[in-house]
């Protein structure tokens, strides 16, 4: 199974300012001062020894994941998670690949209706095209409404029912298990706003989990029972750990995100093989994304007490996961 | 777990030092919290200020950092002073990590956390 995060930021979408950018190049030309480069080649491998936020970027595109399963004959069929603005690139990469001949069937799993979470489809193109068929699965019952009302007057210069591809609407039944283009999946009901709900994923003995905006109160531990239950095993946890543990439970309790450290300790106990760090705070830039980064690798690593250690990415787009 | 309660006098200022020992996690934030709940209901503009010697304490689970939440916020709502003192340096990195050194003060030593919680009265 593959894993391709084509939307990691939280709640807005964000570009690097052009102060960012320059800190980038200083901060690269004084890692080359005084070196010499025989070619390009050489310059290319001094760049990507570069730490990731000097010769990266995390990204700033909202909510949009990609799962792809093992290939089957004539399957074309995708799977992707959430709808935020992540999914316009995505959408450009599909029709780069199969362009309008080739009609395509995309897979939607919505985790809410937020607008971060909904915003990428009036740009994602194959919606225009007959031919290609939509299938949204949600467990929000105005999943359809709520879709349709940022694709009408004032909101957006095109309507819903002008767009070119057909959609239908599913409505899914937390807990119960389904089978949807190749994987089994799996719903659960998360602390936030309106409600949202995380998706297990499985197929081939490969199991992900994609839960974002949802809070989890340190109290309440039935849920957190739940939540390991829903972890359990998984090869891979999406998780949204947008604040830091302290901000989560004082100014921004009841804001609906999560912590790095809820993050490690809930897939610590469910023996999680990888955790994925998402929905990143807009606020913060890419040198505070990675020491952020760097600080919930080593919380794992002071609290692993003798477990196995539990793999730890910080999602960016564009970055892809064998599984 | 294992707390210890007792009182520290720094110049003419008392301060009430509780002193918990081993792991605040799953199995034991509730009791740590029930055995400060005493201390806690002291706590008052004209009260001693409470101070907890964090020495003994090898281990935090975010449980436990929300019960010292839970601690800090009632001794603001009384007008009490309270403090943590003398963190393992594992617990001081999780504290760190956590942001949790901004939602109660910290401080290196049981005497510097004396001197400075009675200078604040
Ligand atoms: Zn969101
Ligand atoms: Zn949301």
């Amino acid at each position: 199974m593959q894993i391709k995060f084509w939307g990691t930021r939280g709640s807005l979408p964000v570009a690097a300012t052009a102060g960012e950018v320059r800190n980038k190049i200083i901060a690269a030309l004084t890692a080359a001062q005084g070196q010499q480069f025989a070619d390009a080649a050489a310059i290319e491998a001094f760049a990507d020894q570069l730490p990731f936020a000097v010769q990266g970027s995390y990204g700033g595109n909202t909510a949009c994941v990609e799962l792809t399963g093992a290939a089957q004959p004539g399957d074309l069929e995708h799977v992707i998670c959430d709808l935020g603005s992540g999914l316009r690139p995505l959408g450009q990469c599909k029709m780069a690949e199969f362009g309008p001949g080739k009609p395509q069937t995309y897979h939607f799993f919505i985790s809410h209706l937020h607008w971060d979470h909904l915003m990428g489809l009036p740009f994602f193109v194959p919606i225009y095209i007959p031919g290609n068929r939509i299938v949204m699965h949600g467990c929000h019952p105005n999943l359809e409404a709520a879709i349709k009302l940022q694709m009408s007057a004032p909101c957006f210069p095109v309507e819903f029912d002008q767009i070119g591809a057909t959609v239908e609407f599913d409505l899914l039944e937390p807990g119960r298990e389904y089978t949807i283009a190749g994987f089994k999946v799996r719903a659960k009901l998360q602390l936030h706003a309106g409600d949202s709900y995380g998706y297990r994923f499985e197929q081939a003995g490969k199991s992900v989990v994609y839960s974002t905006d949802s809070e989890h109160k340190l109290d309440n531990r039935v849920e957190q029972n739940a939540f390991i239950d829903f972890f359990r095993g998984a090869d891979l946890v999406i998780f949204d750990t947008m604040y830091s543990l302290a901000d989560a439970i004082t100014v921004k309790a009841d804001w609906g995100h999560s912590s790095n450290i809820i993050a490690v300790e809930l897939c610590q106990e469910a023996g999680v093989c990888r955790l994925a760090m998402f929905h990143h705070e807009p606020i913060h830039d890419d040198a505070k994304l990675a020491s952020l980064y760097d600080e919930t690798r080593r919380f794992e690593e002071i609290t692993r007490d003798g477990r196995a250690p539990l793999r730890i990415i910080s999602s960016y787009d564009g970055l892809t996961v064998d599984l | 777990m294992q707390i210890t309660v007792s009182q520290y006098a720094h110049a003419a200022t008392e301060i009430n030092v509780v002193a918990p020992l081993g792991r605040i996690d799953q199995a034991s934030a509730d009791d740590f919290l029930m055995a400060l709940n005493p201390m806690l209901a002291t706590l008052g503009p004209d009260a001693p200020p409470l101070l907890l010697d964090f020495s003994g304490v090898d281990y935090i689970a975010s449980i436990g950092l929300r019960a010292l939440m839970v601690a800090a916020r009632q001794a603001k709502a009384g007008g009490g002073g309270i403090g943590i003192a003398a963190l393992q340096p594992m617990v001081r990195e999780v504290f760190s990590i956590a942001r949790f050194d901004l939602v109660i003060p910290c401080f290196d030593s049981v005497e510097s956390a004396a001197r400075e919680l009675s200078a604040c009265k």
